[in-house]
């Protein structure tokens, strides 16, 4: 038994160093990629809008890409908000337990399953196509169309972590507030919610966590226009997508504010995790 | 649990070795090869066939041509590969004399979307106009004084480019900066550009898939892909006033005028009449004094007899049946004379 436990023990702590060894090096190695981009450029390369790989002339900054990143995710957040709300609740309070909800459950899980290449296909094939014929985009490549994509692709995440959050809310306190005559909305806004609240936020940070590292699916609709946005329906870039694109061909000074642009998505992830965890510590 | 791993583990290295083995066998020579992924298809099928031929092996990986450049600056690869020839600093920066040997001619061609419409022409000042912003409208007076008898449509000109660092964006931006002033002091030339109008795309598909889904684009496609997929593209006028569409004859012709004895040269806007203005070689590079990390001469003489196959009509050959124009007998030449000059060791290694 003794030795079992000191086996389990090992496995364990080792596991955890390791996890943490990787972070850390992760940090360091991106810190120390990021240097010379630092060194080149100063504090200024958050603020500054131009990304110029002209040679001779090349200077590099982040902030059209932080733009994107930023109001694509939030912009899928905003989009994802309504439906993955009204489906958890469809879920996990209306239907809970029928065949209604294991079905839409099922999906919005199959949903999650999908690859992103898949979703920047169909995105770029039907989606885009319907953007142009409303007439909101010449080619229907912007901030925008990757929004939309962006906002199916959290639904899932969003919508499972939520519904079950409701779920747990106990019984005995939904029961309460029926025999005290309250309607089913009453219910929802005066017990259910205020209980799952500070889970159902979790869901959202984690789907927020999402759409800001997406890479592929964005690539593919967002137009990978390195200047600052000028609009919803223009194309743009984002931090991740520019990595991608960018990466192979880069060297010196470029691949430097590539590492660079890394970190600052680091940063950016690690910030948006850290107001969850401080939102649901203040709301609980 | 720790036991599993080191049997797992032990598993894993005689597989390893197994293979290793398995490909040594005979007296063939292991090579290894990084850069550019615009002649990939050309390199994999001459390379596989080299290696049926000879019973030596080289795995060409296509990592991109900067990706390329850094693996023979570390000598990590026994040579590299790239579409763009290495700046003096570049070469300075190598730690040792690398040569340029050419292995076939690339294009890009300049594709569009307008349904009904077969056959465009466009001169140098349209290609500054369009792909600079200054032209939106595909009827626009300049446009169509160019393309007389061809209805141009009312439709607002959407530019697509690399969103990738590509050497394809690197020879059409070196065209550019070549025919357009204005473009070569706004934007110049690189793998990836500062570009003002348009929308980017990933990757030869990327941009192809983009154009081909939407009307009113046009954009610029490597010519081994875009030759392979039927795309409809745009003949271009030539620095002698001739329309050329690409084709390999055409851009064959854009190296038949004379080469520099290290082959580091761009061949877009040729003189040549016949030419097709946005074609260029890509190379492979090697060390000049091949005898460095450790190599073995019979790795060093792999290495030579492996890039003077690429050379030979067998290889030329293969590279016209994937869609890259073959090397004119001037570039030949000129690469058969540097690999003369490859050492091992100091001493000269072909007789």
């Amino acid at each position: 038994m003794v030795a079992s436990d000191k086996i389990t023990r090992g496995v364990l702590l080792s596991s955890s160093v390791l996890i943490l060894l990787v972070a850390g090096g992760m940090i360091l190695s991106l810190l120390k990629g990021s240097i010379p981009a630092f060194r080149e450029f100063g504090p200024g390369f958050i603020l500054s809008p131009h990304w110029d790989p002209t040679a001779g002339n090349e200077r590099y900054g982040a902030l059209p890409f932080i733009t994107g990143t930023l109001v694509s995710s939030i912009l899928a957040l905003a989009i994802c908000l309504p439906l993955s709300m009204s489906t958890s609740l469809f879920v996990a309070e209306y239907f809970d337990g029928s065949g209604w909800s294991k079905v839409i459950s099922t999906m919005t899980d199959l949903l999650a399953g999908i690859p992103s290449i898949v979703y920047g296909l169909w995105g770029f094939y039907a989606l885009r196509p319907v953007i142009v014929s409303l007439g909101l985009s010449d080619q229907g490549f912007g901030l925008f169309t990757s929004s939309i994509i962006l906002a199916i692709m959290i639904v899932p995440y969003a919508t499972s972590v939520s519904s079950e959050v409701i779920r747990m809310v106990p019984k005995e306190l939904r029961e309460a507030a029926y025999s005290l005559g309250a309607t089913r909305w009453e219910v929802i806004s005066g017990v259910v919610m205020p209980s799952a609240r500070s889970g159902i936020v979790a869901s959202y940070i984690m789907a927020l966590g999402r759409a800001l590292g997406e890479t592929m699916a964005v690539t593919m609709l967002i137009g990978n226009s390195n200047r600052m946005p000028t609009g919803l329906f223009g194309p743009a870039n984002t931090l991740a997508s520019l990595i991608a694109n960018e990466f192979g061909e880069a060297q010196g000074i470029k691949l430097s504010s590539l590492i660079a642009l890394g970190l600052i998505l680091f940063l950016i992830t690690g910030l948006v995790n850290w107001t969850g965890k401080w939102l649901i510590k203040k709301i609980s | 649990m720790k036991k599993l791993l080191f049997l797992l583990t032990i598993a894993v290295l005689a597989m390893s070795c197994g293979n290793s083995t398995s490909q040594r066998e005979g007296k063939g020579v292991q090579l290894v090869a990084a850069g550019a992924t615009f002649p990939m298809p050309f390199y994999n099928l001459a390379f596989k066939k080299y290696g049926e031929l000879t019973g030596s092996s080289v795995t060409y990986g296509g990592i991109g041509s900067g990706g390329g450049i850094r693996s023979l600056q570390d000598r990590v690869v026994d040579f590299g590969a790239s579409d763009a020839y290495l700046s003096d600093e570049e070469m300075a920066e190598m730690g040792a004399d690398v040569i340029h040997i050419p292995t076939c001619i690339g294009a890009v061609v300049i594709a569009y979307n307008l349904p009904g419409i077969d056959e465009l022409k466009l001169t140098p000042g349209l290609m500054e106009g369009i792909f600079m912003g200054k032209i939106t409208k595909w009827n626009d007076v300049a446009i169509t004084e160019v393309n007389e008898g061809v209805s141009l449509p009312d439709r607002k000109i959407t530019v697509v480019y690399r969103s990738d660092g590509s050497g394809t964006t690197f020879i059409f931006s070196d065209y550019m900066s070549k025919v357009s002033n204005e473009w070569a002091n706004g934007i110049g030339r690189g793998k990836s550009l500062n570009w003002p109008v348009g929308i980017g795309a990933k990757g030869n598909p990327g941009v192809a898939g983009t154009i081909s889904q939407s009307e009113g684009t046009i954009g610029y496609i490597g010519s081994e892909y875009a030759f392979a997929q039927k795309i409809t593209f745009a003949a271009l006028q030539n620095s002698s006033g001739k329309f050329i569409r690409p084709s390999l004859e055409s851009v064959s012709a854009a190296a038949s005028g004379d080469i520099p004895p290290d082959t580091r040269v761009m061949i877009t806007n040729s003189d040549s009449p016949d030419a097709y203005p946005i074609s260029g070689f890509t190379w492979l590079l090697l060390f000049k004094e091949q005898a460095y990390n450790n190599r073995t001469f019979d790795q060093a003489e792999a290495t030579l007899s492996a890039i003077e196959w690429m050379l030979g009509p067998d290889a030329q050959a293969i590279a016209s049946s994937v869609n890259y124009a073959s090397l004119p007998e001037r570039a030949v030449e000129r690469a058969a004379e540097l690999l003369s000059t490859v050492t091992y060791e100091g001493n000269t290694m072909k007789k």
